[in-house]
């Protein structure tokens, strides 16, 4: 069943749309993450061009990252004060993001940003993420009980001033660099369409020590916030977001991402940052490939909008 | 009662003035005036039907009549990009913009246009796509460019692939000598506007007679009021977007609750 999308101008499969949001609500629930480093690029695959998709997936991601904060809201496994603190930093990000993919798309420089963007970041965190895991499975292997969490262990971060207390993560680090994270992931967020949930967790986990119980619910709720805020903000600036696609994405999405998180419960944790990890750096290969080789049409024809 | 006397008025008034400075006269009706983008639309085909009025002037053509048939979409400006290796990675570099182009552009004939009359006569009727002229801003001037400019080319060619240009040289057909329909295909992706159809009618080269008429192309009901409302009232139109988001989340997570 074809359905014209009236912001794209493009028909459609409904079910094609559909089944997307199922598959990427899916890994998502798995995972725990938005997945909109999967949607934005499958959308681009069939064919929406990029400024409708990374506009319309905001949306997707919002949809699905508040279902989640329900559920962790529930168990009272988000650390509010962190996730605040966060937000400082996220919507100026976000704000930024969105002031950048204008720019960009005036200039014609858009898809290719957003390409070598998926390139780099994907990539290098992909590689990141096998290689941990890699790690903590061979640890496993040879008995070794797994890596605990030293809380004597400092970094320089620790050394930042502007020292606060988050009581539920139970840590104490300075304002400075969870500002700057949630800075960092409202940006990248705003031009690529993704959540960040994929980069934010690991960030968290790895540089503020948060511990892994509050560590998801309190990505999700900067997710939510920053990705309804580039939703608004794509739409009044960019007139972009597509509400038809997006609700059918929404749609699927929520539904998948209960079956992922039943899915997500069977497998053991390091495992699962594997298969997350092999997954984000094959999007990354994906969107190399199509930078390095030559492609088959060097000229591209795209509408002005009026008064630019 | 007057609303409808003038046009038919002014048509009758067309006709007669049309066919006493030529021998031949057309005389079309398209199937229809509108096409209505909704949720289902995937393109569309409408028919134009003309017949090829005769009077005491008309002297025999031995070759016989042809006729094409020039659908013109709405004017745009439109950027066209060229990539180019820079450090290993295609990114754009050099664009042109195209001033008042049609977003679309249909040539429908009863046979090859190079048949139907010399480079010279198409030229000076502008029919066929290379005939048409594509204003390219160019250093703050507009101007056309050759028919073999690389940016012009590619232009037409994308466009063709997206089935927006077309030459159809068998979309007419003859059902007498005289009598003649065109096939108009619309395909779901066209811009929305007024498009201009004139008919033309040739015979041994010559254009003998043409007639205008216009189709008007637009978005209705669910698809209109969420691109107009994306369109000019974007704030609103996120707001809503994002309620709608958090509705669905919302939904979900009571629906599948499970504690």
């Amino acid at each position: 069943m074809e359905i014209y999308l009236p912001i794209a101008d493009l028909p459609v499969n409904l079910f094609l749309l559909f089944f997307m949001g199922i598959a990427v609500g899916f890994i998502s629930g798995m995972f725990g993450i938005g997945g909109g480093f999967l949607m934005t690029p499958l959308l681009i695959f069939i064919g929406i061009t990029p400024a409708v998709a990374v506009a319309s997936v905001a949306s997707h991601i919002s949809a699905s990252s508040f279902s989640g904060v329900i559920a962790y809201w529930r168990r009272s496994a988000i650390d509010i004060a962190l996730a605040l603190m966060l937000l400082c930093g996220g919507i100026i990000g976000t704000a930024a993001g969105v002031w950048l993919f204008t720019f960009l798309r005036s200039i014609g420089q858009l898809d290719i940003t957003i390409g070598l963007s998926y390139v780099i970041l994907l990539d290098i965190v992909g590689c990141m993420m096998i290689a941990e895991s890699v790690r903590a499975i061979m640890r496993a292997r040879q008995g070794k009980p797994a890596e605990l969490r030293r809380p004597g262990s400092h970094t320089w971060i620790h050394g930042l001033p502007f020292k606060i207390r988050f009581k539920q993560s139970k840590i104490y680090v300075s304002a400075i660099p969870v500002c700057v994270i949630g800075f960092v992931i409202g940006f990248i967020g705003a031009v690529m369409g993704i959540g960040g949930g994929f980069l934010l967790v690991p960030a968290l986990i790895y540089l503020m020590r948060v511990p892994t119980g509050v560590v998801v619910g309190t990505s999700m709720f900067l997710t939510l916030v920053t990705m309804s805020g580039a939703t608004v903000m794509h739409a009044a600036t960019n007139h972009l977001v597509d509400a038809v696609l997006a609700l059918t994405l929404m749609v699927g999405g929520v539904i998948g991402a209960q079956f992922g998180v039943r899915a997500g419960q069977r497998i053991r944790g390091e495992q699962l940052r594997l298969l997350l990890g092999i997954l984000v750096f094959l999007v990354g290969l994906r969107f190399a490939y199509d930078l390095i080789l030559r492609p088959d049409e060097l000229y591209s024809v795209r509408l002005l909008e009026n008064g630019m | 009662m007057r609303r409808l006397l003038g046009p038919a008025a002014a048509l009758l008034l067309g006709l007669g003035w049309a066919g006493e400075a030529r021998g031949e006269h057309l005389v079309v009706a398209l199937s229809s005036h509108q096409v209505q983008i909704n949720s289902s639309f995937v393109g569309t085909d409408l028919v134009l039907f003309g017949s090829i009025e005769r009077d005491e002037k008309s002297v025999a053509r031995n070759g016989g009549y042809d006729i094409v048939v020039r659908v013109t979409g709405p004017p745009q400006t439109e950027v066209t990009r060229r990539k180019d290796r820079v450090v290993g990675i295609w990114v754009n570099t050099e664009s042109r913009m195209f001033i008042d182009a049609p977003g679309y552009l249909a040539m429908l004939s009863n046979r090859p246009l190079n048949e139907i009359a010399g480079p010279e006569g198409l030229r000076r009727y502008r029919i066929g796509l290379e005939n048409v002229t594509f204003p390219q801003l160019i250093s703050g001037d507009i101007g056309d460019v050759p028919l073999n400019d690389p940016f012009r080319m590619a232009f037409l060619r994308l466009n063709r692939e997206l089935r927006l240009y077309r030459e159809v040289p068998n979309a007419v057909t003859f059902l007498t000598p005289n009598l003649f329909r065109a096939a108009i295909r619309i395909p779901a992706n066209v811009p929305v506007g007024t498009y201009l159809v004139d008919a033309n009618l040739f015979a041994e080269g010559v254009m003998l007679a043409s007639s205008n008429s216009a189709i008007e192309i637009q978005k209705v009901g669910f698809e209109q009021f969420v691109a107009s409302s994306a369109r000019d009232h974007g704030l609103l139109y996120g707001l809503a977007t994002a309620g709608l988001a958090l509705l669905t989340g919302w939904i979900a997570s009571v629906v599948f609750r499970r504690d």
